[in-house]
């Protein structure tokens, strides 16, 4: 099992395909769009670490340990995210009762 | 190489095969990345809580900097991801004079990234846009509004930091390149400097668009 060689035109895709999200990003932001601008950005960041990921860091080609510890990574950040969202976003929502409150 | 007697040159002895050497190395410095997936993630999570509570000061923020210098540095780093990438795989088809070139176009790209961040650095000091005693706001967002510009210093500070550190590694993998030290069975020091470089993309791919671009929509 040697090295999977990734052909130069599969770079010049996943560069042309940065570029082109980038400059939507970009043209999105300036839209009226709610919620959905935060929605937008952050689909297309997430979308282009994918294209950087797998094909400019080999990720798609290499082995099944290396991939699990990439998708650890990037959960635990997740985790530490959504976990302290959670507090962050829900102060006030109960209000409590008794000898606590 | 299994089974023979004497290691191939290149081939450290603790290891079996290339693609052992190669394996091991690459997990590594994929263990490396992921604690530096949680450094900046700190920043990331600090980000996610005050822009949650102060996005109207966040959005004025925004609206402060550079988005036209900002696109731009964007573009820069995308194309030197594409250098470096192509790099490897000069590495990895035995291209030596290619690996050096490739190389140095990423080391030129990622200083005229240094460069433009200069600028805007400048520009923010300028217009008292730094936090600290000499910040300068008018109205109700103040506090708001500094706090999005004390994220700003930290994240991209930390960056930049990156970059000229890689630069730095950039440089002595160019020399030994040049002296011959790669070849298509071992090129791991040129897929790990690879492999950091692209995480250092990543990480200005999300900071764009939460410090340049989130915002941009509401009227300040």
């Amino acid at each position: 099992m040697s090295e999977y060689i990734t052909p130069i035109r599969t770079y010049l895709a996943v560069f042309l395909a940065l570029m082109a999200l980038t400059t939507i990003t970009v043209a999105v932001a300036f839209l009226e769009l709610g919620p959905f601008n935060d929605i937008a950005a952050m689909g297309i960041a997430i979308t282009k670490a994918c294209l950087v990921v797998l094909y400019f860091m080999h990720v798609r080609h290499s082995s099944r340990l290396t991939k699990m510890v990439v998708v650890a990574g990037f959960l635990w950040l997740f985790i530490l995210i959504a976990f302290i969202m959670s507090d962050y976003l829900t102060r006030g929502m109960i209000s409590l009762q008794g000898p606590i409150g | 190489m299994q089974g023979e007697s004497s290691h191939a040159f290149g081939l450290a002895h603790h290891f079996d095969s290339f693609d052992q050497q190669r394996e091991a190395s690459y997990l590594g410095m994929w263990v490396f990345l992921v604690t530096e997936i949680m450094f900046f993630g700190g920043l990331f999570t600090a980000y996610v809580v005050y822009r949650s509570g102060q996005g109207a000061a966040f959005a004025i923020g925004s609206h402060e900097l550079d988005i036209v210098l900002g696109s731009i540095n964007t573009a820069v780093l995308i194309g030197s991801s594409l250098t470096m990438a192509l790099a490897v795989w000069a590495a990895q088809t035995g291209r030596r004079k290619a690996i050096v070139a490739f190389i140095l176009a990423t080391i030129l790209l990622g200083g005229l990234f240094l460069g433009i961040k200069v600028v805007e650095y400048s520009a923010k000091f300028e217009h008292h846009l730094v936090p600290g005693p000499n910040f300068h706001w008018q109205g109700p967002e103040a506090p708001g509004v500094e706090m999005f510009f004390n994220l700003y210093f930290l994240m991209t500070g930390l960056h930049a930091a990156h970059m000229v550190i890689g630069i730095g590694i950039l440089l002595v993998v160019a020399i030994l390149a040049w002296r011959g030290s790669f070849s298509p069975e071992n090129h791991n020091l040129v897929e790990g400097i690879g492999l950091y470089w692209h995480f250092v993309d990543i990480v200005w791919i999300f900071l764009f668009p939460l410090l340049y671009l989130l915002g941009r929509n509401i009227q300040v």
